[in-house]
């Protein structure tokens, strides 16, 4: 695993402003959970507990028009591309004012004013969604980056192949991360894995691909600054392999009986929000700081959370617009 | 007018309209030779490499990534070279094409065209001759076109090409060299508007692609036992045309609809089902047997829908 960025020299300012966002990230799950808990969260979430340094370092370090896909795991990932967080929980309740007008939900949730061109609800169907994306841009001449997040589970899909291979063979500007938190839905990706894992697969289709501790922010934001650096130079797709650890279920409503207990608690000492605020205090950050990162994003989202749930729904007539611009959906039903 | 071919009049609506707008491009497997039946030929010669392009044989990236490119503000012609192995695009086309618009609520369009080859095309056998058109006709966000003669392929693949949303457009193998009158200059031709083929007064027939030839024929033996058919060229599955099959077949009081498709689940059936729910006038369809479509040619003519097949359903109907 790269370890080349100097951590005797830590831009702290910086590093203070990734924890606050991997806060702000968790604060909003943790409402979503709520939303759950409150019967106004009605569809299924996908928590990335625990996965949040994936997003602050790989999504905090792309520019504002580049593009991002996501999965189904998305929120950490549309949060930290720049959607407001109220916006997003309106999405999650169904309600008026969502970034989908409430017609999404967590699952297909989008945000094309900054870049964010939707979670996808299908495992890995965004690979190739996002390899036609850099395609675009190069047709177009412009020199954004695609960032295609997606889980260790989408590997063993055949749109892994086809949008790797694509990617590869056109050159195309496209950064594909598999943010790998050890299971595909309810079970332990490895036993239902061949071979060497994404960056080896990823190799042998001809991409340089890396392996890195994903809950490690620093080691994420360098590695993957390193990379989008290459794909905007033009010398073509990048892989990068971000191992981390789903501390929840697969869903909101899943307990995660199949894992051992001892396990989980081990794991819950390594998460990335911890290690940060670690290296925040080494460098002599005050504790009252730290804590304070905690308590302002918990606030952001208690805010956001209050106004949608007071939000209203949108009306039946929203089930017949942006169906197509020809033909009546309405037309010989009912 | 021009008299050109039904192949012909595709290539040169393809090129009329990369050459009005820059970022429409076609993408698909061997383009850049001209395609698997030639229907790009000479395109990549005034387009480039770029803009013609090859692809893998990898049909979930061709439409996969045309989706991602039409999101990104190019419109992408998707060369999917027969409609079977389109089926290996389904969740492309169906769960990312078709909903994109609508589950963003309305953030994007998806402009892309997706051109997907049907029908019997001698000896092709089971996986390269079904005609798939009622699955996508079934999936919101769709439009589906089925195109029967030349100047229509010109018209209707310009018109795909400049719809915002996605169009699944089924040209028919066997009508590749068919020639046929094309109106000179801008010819488009709207989504939605059927064409009527033949008037008469006995019974309304509805078909559409290259099943609208045999029941031309028919319609034309039929003619000369005294028997008058109003035969209509749906042309679009959806949008379909109600408005003018209600209006023939208030006519005439009978509806035939015959389609080569898989009767079973086949577009005849909303059509027919539309046709006696809103008049109550005799109805009857003409489709395939739900057998898969074989190879040696008595096997493959015995899933065809005939000429004969349809005189006698329509002296049938008639109690003639």
């Amino acid at each position: 695993m790269p370890t080349d960025h100097d951590r005797s020299n830590i831009d702290i300012a910086h590093l203070r402003a990734q924890h606050r966002l991997m806060w702000r990230i968790r604060a909003l799950e943790q409402a979503a959970l709520r939303g759950l808990d409150d019967k106004v969260v009605l569809g299924a979430i996908h928590p990335s507990i625990g996965q949040e340094a994936v997003a602050a370092g790989v999504v905090g370090s792309l520019r504002a028009d580049d593009i991002l896909l996501s999965t189904h795991r998305g929120h950490g990932h549309t949060l930290a591309k720049g959607a407001s967080s109220e916006a997003m929980l309106r999405e999650l309740l169904g309600r008026v004012g969502g970034n989908c007008g409430g017609k999404g939900g967590s699952m297909h949730i989008a945000d094309f004013r900054v870049g964010m061109l939707g979670a996808n609800g299908v495992v890995g169907a965004n690979i190739v969604i996002a390899a036609g994306a850099a395609h675009a841009i190069k047709l177009k001449g412009e020199d954004k980056v695609v960032c295609c997040i997606f889980g260790d589970g989408a590997i063993n899909r055949g749109p892994f192949l086809e949008g790797l291979n694509w990617a590869a063979v056109f050159k195309l500007p496209v950064l594909f991360v598999c943010e790998d938190n050890g299971f595909a839905a309810t079970t332990r990706t490895s036993s239902m894995t061949a071979g060497g894992g994404p960056a080896v697969r990823a190799r042998a289709i001809g991409l340089p691909a890396e392996e890195v501790d994903g809950n490690d922010i620093l080691a994420v934001e360098a590695t993957a600054r390193a990379m989008i650096a290459a794909v905007r130079a033009g010398e073509g797709p990048r892989f990068l392999h971000a191992k981390t650890y789903r501390l929840t279920g697969h869903t909101g409503v899943d307990t995660a009986p199949y894992r051992p207990a001892d396990e989980l608690a081990a794991r819950r000492k390594e998460e990335p929000i911890l290690r940060a605020a670690d290296l925040l205090r080494a460098a002599g950050v005050p504790e009252s700081e730290i804590l304070a990162d905690q308590s302002v994003a918990e606030a952001e989202m208690d805010a956001a959370y209050r106004a949608a749930f007071d939000a209203p729904f949108p009306g039946p007539e929203e089930a017949f617009r942006d169906v197509q611009d020809i033909g009546d959906p309405a037309e010989g039903a009912f | 007018m021009a008299r050109i071919s039904y192949m012909e009049a595709a290539r040169s609506a393809l090129a009329e309209e990369m050459r009005r707008d820059r970022l429409v491009w076609a993408v698909g497997e061997d383009l850049g030779r001209g395609g698997v039946f030639g229907q790009y030929k000479g395109l990549v010669e005034e387009f480039g490499p770029e803009r013609i392009s090859d692809a893998p044989i990898s049909e979930a990236a061709i439409l996969g990534a045309s989706v991602g490119a039409a999101m990104m503000g190019t419109r992408p012609v998707v060369e999917m070279r027969f409609s079977d192995f389109a089926l290996c695009a389904v969740d492309e086309l169906v769960n990312q094409a078709a909903k994109a618009r609508f589950m963003f609520g309305g953030q994007t369009r998806v402009p892309m065209v997706v051109r997907e080859p049907i029908g019997m095309w001698r000896s092709s056998a089971a996986q390269h001759s079904q005609s798939l058109e009622s699955w996508y006709a079934h999936i919101p966000g769709l439009v589906v076109a089925c195109p029967s003669t030349p100047a229509d392929n010109k018209g209707l693949l310009k018109s795909a090409i400049r719809c915002d949303d996605p169009v699944v457009y089924m040209e028919h193998k066997n009508l590749w060299p068919l020639e046929g009158e094309v109106p000179d200059g801008e010819h488009l031709v709207p989504f939605g508007v059927a064409r009527t083929v033949r008037e008469g007064r006995d019974i309304t027939i509805v078909s559409w692609s290259a099943q609208v030839h045999v029941c031309e024929r028919a319609a034309e033996t039929l003619a000369g036992q005294g028997i008058g058919v109003d035969l209509i060229d749906l042309r679009t599955l959806w949008p379909w045309d109600r408005a003018a099959v209600l209006a023939s077949a208030s006519r005439t009081g009978r509806l035939l609809i015959a389609h080569e498709a898989v009767q079973v689940g086949g577009f005849g059936a909303e059509i027919a089902a539309t046709v006696a729910e809103t008049l109550g006038v005799k109805v009857r369809r003409l489709g395939a047997p739900r057998a898969p479509i074989g190879y040696a040619p008595p096997v493959e003519d015995a899933v065809r829908i005939t000429e004969a097949m349809t005189v006698a359903a329509v002296r049938d109907m008639l109690g003639r």
